[in-house]
């Protein structure tokens, strides 16, 4: 490519006295004025504000500058912003260069305003000098397919489909287990309102099922995600369930006739049972029965067949195979949820070795009308009503001792509201919760806990180091320190509720590699930025929503869902992308087709292929992140990384150690 | 020895590091003047070439800084650099160059404190070094 002279103006500016106040400024634009192919230079008090900006464009036209290296704030903050105005006198938005002197010197070096100074003078020169060598860029533009793949049913992934297929676009929601509802249908009421958790979240289900735009596909998995913003090219594997969706009528007399009885349910964790065919609770979306291979009589000794005998639609079919679905979306969300705490890693509390120790969604299940005990809170030992229930805050979180130093956020509200529906249901029962600090942030939730407390519930500050059985009676002694106190103490109970905080879904790591996407330090996904971008991850087109991306209760859970479904519309809506042109350049002539760059691409965007003129390596420009490694990596010097040349770099180390 | 002010190039990420450089000056957290960043997109785009021209035009040290292992923006950039300047360091010491001068550190956007130390710590270290040895050579 040939170069025109280059005619570089430069902009110094004061940020006020953010930068003036510790570099003088006047010394580094006569500096800079004395560099080879700077035809301008000059400062101003703010670049960034319009006289600024107009200063840039005007300066453009009247020095014929085809280069502007600008001396201010950091690229993160106005690179755009310079761009745009660039643009807008003419000039291509990719032939201007930032030099960072106010959050990389001038107030780093606040005591040594000449060393400042001087710093100043050599990121301006290293500026300068990448700034002769830049070359027009221009920005890819892709189409973008007006669909979204939604991962995960429970309450955020179905909060976010419904607003996109409500604003008019396919959704296609995939669901790992046989019905969508996630947590929320396992709760019994919801904090701090009391709403019964299944009146308000099954509606939304029936939404999702009878939705026009919606494509349900429960009992499935994604299997692989290639492409990239607007064309992405899902693989998602569709289980058989053993009865044919398309007559199934959800009657439910296979389950009644069906022999295998006693397989632990799920959804009730293991408090109550299920048969071999089944849905996982009645209010199931889609109510369609499922055959569960490992239980089966049939597929484990060959015989039985009674629901297809007493099936009267005709549905079941045990040749149905797994389905391989091959899906073209534009955006993905992922809504994948949380698993629970296991207490077990907390031995002192003797989950799993005393059963009348269980967790905060074990009780949901017990306190639930719909559940193993019909809504009567009976402890699991003896099916009698306890009298004295404990409840232990933080069981997993705020303990670096397993690895879980974060606050799960849900579980000082879910315990006050455990400790209310016993004192509701048990009134003479005596109702203790044992806490570190309790957070009773949201709306109504300090007025919620006010008035559990006037329910005479008992809250004691002090984390409890030890829980052990009575032999006989099967009763939990708890031993505690009380801190307000400052007192060991020891309390007898019927039952003890551990308040299980949220972890990251065992399979996140899957999901984490099929998505490419990052994990912050508490293993849950990570947001483009913790405050300005919370929905979007670091992968354009691809959003974050719910507990996924860390915990959180329902009103956040599905505000977060509508952002999710809001930023996710953007691209659907716009109808195409633009993609930063900072993408690696393959010169055929030297490229060796060595493959070197293919292994080292993380995104598979740089393929070796036949040509006519050998092997060479092809970039797909629109899978092409811009990190480099290839260029790096390449023996022959034949990728060029635009924006981050190889001859760029060394004109910056040259002009910062020539000074 | 005693006025030896050295100078020191930093290859920075775009994502972790010169983030973390920007947020120590958003902090105004103050650290020595020795240090001039370049912008990489990734670490992983830092080639041998960089660290060795850097050294051969007298810098007295250099720097290295990504994301933390697994945070990588483009997932496993920084691996790369890792290998890259575990190589560099045993060709500098062929060099007659202190493998020390060469420095790699994972700092993320929100350590700008980390930023600072680093820095700090490393303009120290050099300062005990003493000017890049190549220096005295004539080029």
């Amino acid at each position: 490519m040939s170069r025109e002279e280059p005619r570089i103006g430069v902009f110094v500016c004061h940020c006020g006295t953010n930068i003036a106040g510790f570099v003088d400024v006047k010394s580094v634009v006569e500096f800079a004025s004395k560099q080879p192919n700077v035809v301008f230079a000059t400062d101003e008090r703010y670049v960034c504000s319009e006289p600024g900006q107009a200063l840039i464009r005007d300066s453009i036209k009247k020095y014929n500058l085809n280069r502007v290296v600008i001396a201010s704030c950091s690229p993160r903050m106005h690179e755009q912003t310079f761009r745009k105005t660039v643009e807008s006198a003419g000039l291509n938005p990719y032939l201007l260069e930032i030099a960072n002197i106010r959050e990389h010197c001038s107030w780093v070096h606040m005591q040594e305003p000449d060393k400042a100074t001087e710093k100043a003078k050599a990121l301006v020169t290293a500026a300068i000098a990448k700034a002769r060598l830049l070359e027009p860029l221009t920005p890819m533009r892709f189409k973008v397919t007006p669909a979204a793949l939604v991962i995960g049913g429970g309450i955020a992934g179905i909060q976010a489909s419904l607003d996109l297929a409500n604003m008019g676009f396919k959704v296609y929601l995939v669901e790992k287990t046989p019905s969508i509802g996630g947590h929320m249908a396992q709760l019994d009421k919801t904090f701090p309102t009391l709403d019964c958790s299944a009146c308000i979240l099954t509606p939304k289900m029936v939404d999702v099922a009878r939705h026009p735009n919606i494509t349900l596909l429960a009992y499935s998995e994604v299997k692989s995600v290639e492409g990239f913003i607007g064309n992405f090219k899902v693989k998602v594997l569709k289980k058989a369930r053993y009865v044919d969706e398309s007559k199934c009528t959800g009657c439910g007399t296979c389950a009644e006739k069906c022999p295998v009885k006693k397989v632990p349910n799920e959804f009730d964790l293991g408090l109550g049972y299920r048969s071999a065919i089944y849905v996982p609770f009645p209010q199931a979306v889609p109510l369609i029965y499922t055959i569960d291979k490992d239980n089966c009589l049939y597929f484990t000794k060959g015989v039985c067949k009674v629901c297809e005998k007493v099936c009267p639609a005709g549905a079941i079919d045990f040749n149905q195979k797994d389905e391989e679905l091959e899906l073209d979306v534009g955006v993905i969300i992922v809504a994948t949820g949380y698993d629970l705490f296991d207490p077990k890693q907390k031995p002192e509390y003797g989950y799993g070795r005393y059963k009348n120790v269980i967790t905060n969604l074990e009780f949901e299940r017990l306190v639930n009308a719909a559940g193993p005990t019909g809504g009567k809170i009976l402890r699991p030992s003896d099916h009698k009503e306890p009298k004295r229930v404990a409840f232990i805050q933080c069981v997993g979180s705020r303990d670096v001792k397993v690895g879980n130093p974060y606050c799960s956020r849900i579980c000082c509200m879910a315990s006050i509201k455990h400790a209310h529906q016993v004192k509701e249901k048990i009134p003479d029962a005596e109702v203790y919760v044992f806490y570190i600090d309790l957070r009773a942030f949201g709306k109504g939730y300090e007025e919620f806990f006010e008035r559990t407390q006037k329910e005479g519930v008992t809250f004691v500050r002090g984390k409890v180091a030890e829980i052990y059985q009575k032999p006989k009676t099967e009763n939990l002694v708890v031993r505690f320190e009380n801190t307000l106190l400052g007192k060991l103490m020891e309390m007898e109970f019927d039952m003890v509720v551990l308040a299980a905080g949220l972890i990251p879904r065992v399979d996140s790591e899957d999901i984490q590699k099929l998505l490419k996407l990052s994990r912050s330090p508490d293993k849950f996904f990570l947001e483009a930025h913790p405050k300005l971008r919370p929905v979007e991850t670091h992968t354009s087109g691809i959003y974050l929503c719910g507990c996924a991306q860390g915990p959180k209760d329902i009103p956040d859970t599905v505000a977060q869902a509508s952002a999710a479904a809001a930023q996710a519309a953007i691209p659907l809506m716009a109808g195409e992308v633009v993609a930063e042109p900072i993408t690696a350049y393959v010169d055929e002539e030297i490229c060796g087709g060595c493959r070197i760059c293919e292994s080292v691409c993380p995104y598979e965007a740089i393929k070796v292929e036949e040509t006519d003129k050998g092997r060479k390596a092809k970039v797909n420009e629109a899978l092409c992140r811009g990190c480099g490694a290839c260029g790096a990596a390449c023996p022959s010097g034949a990728i060029t990384m635009r924006g981050f040349t190889r001859e760029q770099i060394l004109a910056q180390i040259e002009a910062l150690l020539t000074m | 020895m005693v006025d030896f002010e050295p100078v020191i190039i930093a290859f920075t990420c775009n994502w972790c590091t010169y983030a973390g450089a920007d947020l120590a000056g958003t902090s105004k957290l103050q650290y020595p003047a020795n240090v001039r960043i370049i912008r990489l997109m990734c670490t992983g785009r830092l080639e041998p070439e960089f660290i060795l021209e850097a050294f051969k035009r007298g810098a007295d040290g250099v720097l290295v800084g990504g994301c933390h292992p697994g945070d990588c923006h483009y997932l496993e950039g920084n691996y790369k650099a890792n290998y890259r300047v575990a190589l560099i360091k045993e060709l500098l010491k062929t060099l007659g160059i202190e493998p020390e001068r060469l420095r790699l550190e994972w700092i993320s956007a929100s350590e700008g404190n980390k930023f600072a130390e680093v820095v700090t710590s490393f303009v120290e270290e050099i300062k005990k070094l003493g000017p890049n040895p190549l220096k005295e050579v004539k080029m």
